[in-house]
């Protein structure tokens, strides 16, 4: 029994010492960058003359990197049908909502109420500024979903509407695809944010469609985060 | 100078939390010391001038998981006080 543990007791240790070595090795041979590389230099001169977004983070995903926005928007569509359809398995029955809930306290109901319109409000500020400030459409999204949770957890019993999420989360999605498509037809390529004018630097109607990308990301992120906590919600295991 | 020893401080505590994570024996105590590493984390990324992926982290690492943590293990509790 003791010469078990030990055995597994120094395998544990030599994995250890193995992965020491290997970020040892990386982090010594480590030395910073004295200047920017050339593709971090072109963005960085570039950006302001070709897509006009003050936040040069932003412009890298949303145009530079568009397509593998879409991707990452399309990955996280995936997580959320995926968990509905595990979860959908078992779904309570419509009449027991709320059934063995713990009634969730004054605290939390009266703070939820007075909260819950600030953070919504914070996370379409957040998606809104996107190009002009850090943040941007998931961020701005997961504070909205993190309000619906607040939602959730102060009144367990509550439905959303199905509907309705899954109606932003498609719309969203379809408008977003739609607008790269537009990019071939009127400006240099998919996804392209120079269908529209790029208007003053730093003003919060600038950068072309970048805003309009960035709250349609913002929504669709939403409606996703929100739709998989709602189906964990709405589970029953009973 | 500061921001090295405000740096080493929070990867520091970074590390204090993950340990206690792993070490507790209250579930309630390794969730919120999960969430505070993600926390100190996020604070790390600002050091590093990465404010969008310490916006990311700050929402969806300490926020939501830890949250949904709870949410889940909440259900555990109810769930099982059915059953008796």
């Amino acid at each position: 029994m003791t010469s078990r543990f030990t055995l597994r007791n120094v395998a544990v240790l030599t994995l250890l010492a193995l992965l020491g070595v290997a970020f040892w090795t990386l982090g010594s041979g480590y030395t910073p960058d004295a200047e920017l590389n050339r593709t971090a230099a072109y963005y960085a001169q570039n950006t302001a003359s070709e897509i006009g977004a003050q936040n040069v983070v932003t412009a890298i995903i949303v145009t530079y990197r568009g397509l593998d926005t879409l991707g990452e928007v399309t990955v996280l569509f995936l997580t959320a049908a995926i968990v509905a359809l595990v979860l959908g398995q078992t779904k309570a029955p419509r009449g027991s909502s709320g059934s063995g809930f713990l009634p969730s306290g004054e605290l939390l109901t009266t703070g939820t109420q007075m909260l819950l319109p600030i953070i919504l409000l914070f996370g379409a500020y957040v998606f809104v500024n996107g190009h002009l400030t850090p943040g941007g459409g998931f961020q701005g999204g997961a504070i909205l979903a993190s309000g619906m949770l607040l939602l959730l957890l102060a009144e367990p019993g509550r439905r959303f509407g199905h509907r309705i999420i899954s109606r932003v989360e498609s719309l969203s999605g379809l408008t977003y695809v739609f607008i790269g498509v537009l990019g071939i037809a009127l400006a240099g390529g998919f996804l392209d944010n120079r269908i529209l004018p790029l208007g003053a630097f730093g003003s919060i109607l600038s950068a072309g469609a970048i805003p309009l990308i960035y709250a349609l990301i913002g929504l669709k992120v939403g409606a996703e985060f929100s739709s998989i906590l709602e189906s964990l919600e709405e589970t029953e295991d009973a | 100078m500061i921001a090295l020893i405000a740096t080493t401080g929070f990867a520091l505590a970074m590390l204090i939390a993950a340990v206690v994570a792993l070490r507790t024996r209250a579930t309630a105590v390794a969730v919120i010391a999960a969430g505070l590493v993600s926390l100190f984390a996020s604070v790390l990324f600002l050091f590093l001038a990465a404010p969008d992926v310490a916006m990311t982290e700050a929402a969806i690492g300490s926020g939501l998981t830890t949250f949904l943590f709870f949410f889940v293990l909440g259900r555990i509790r109810r769930e099982s006080g059915h059953d008796q």
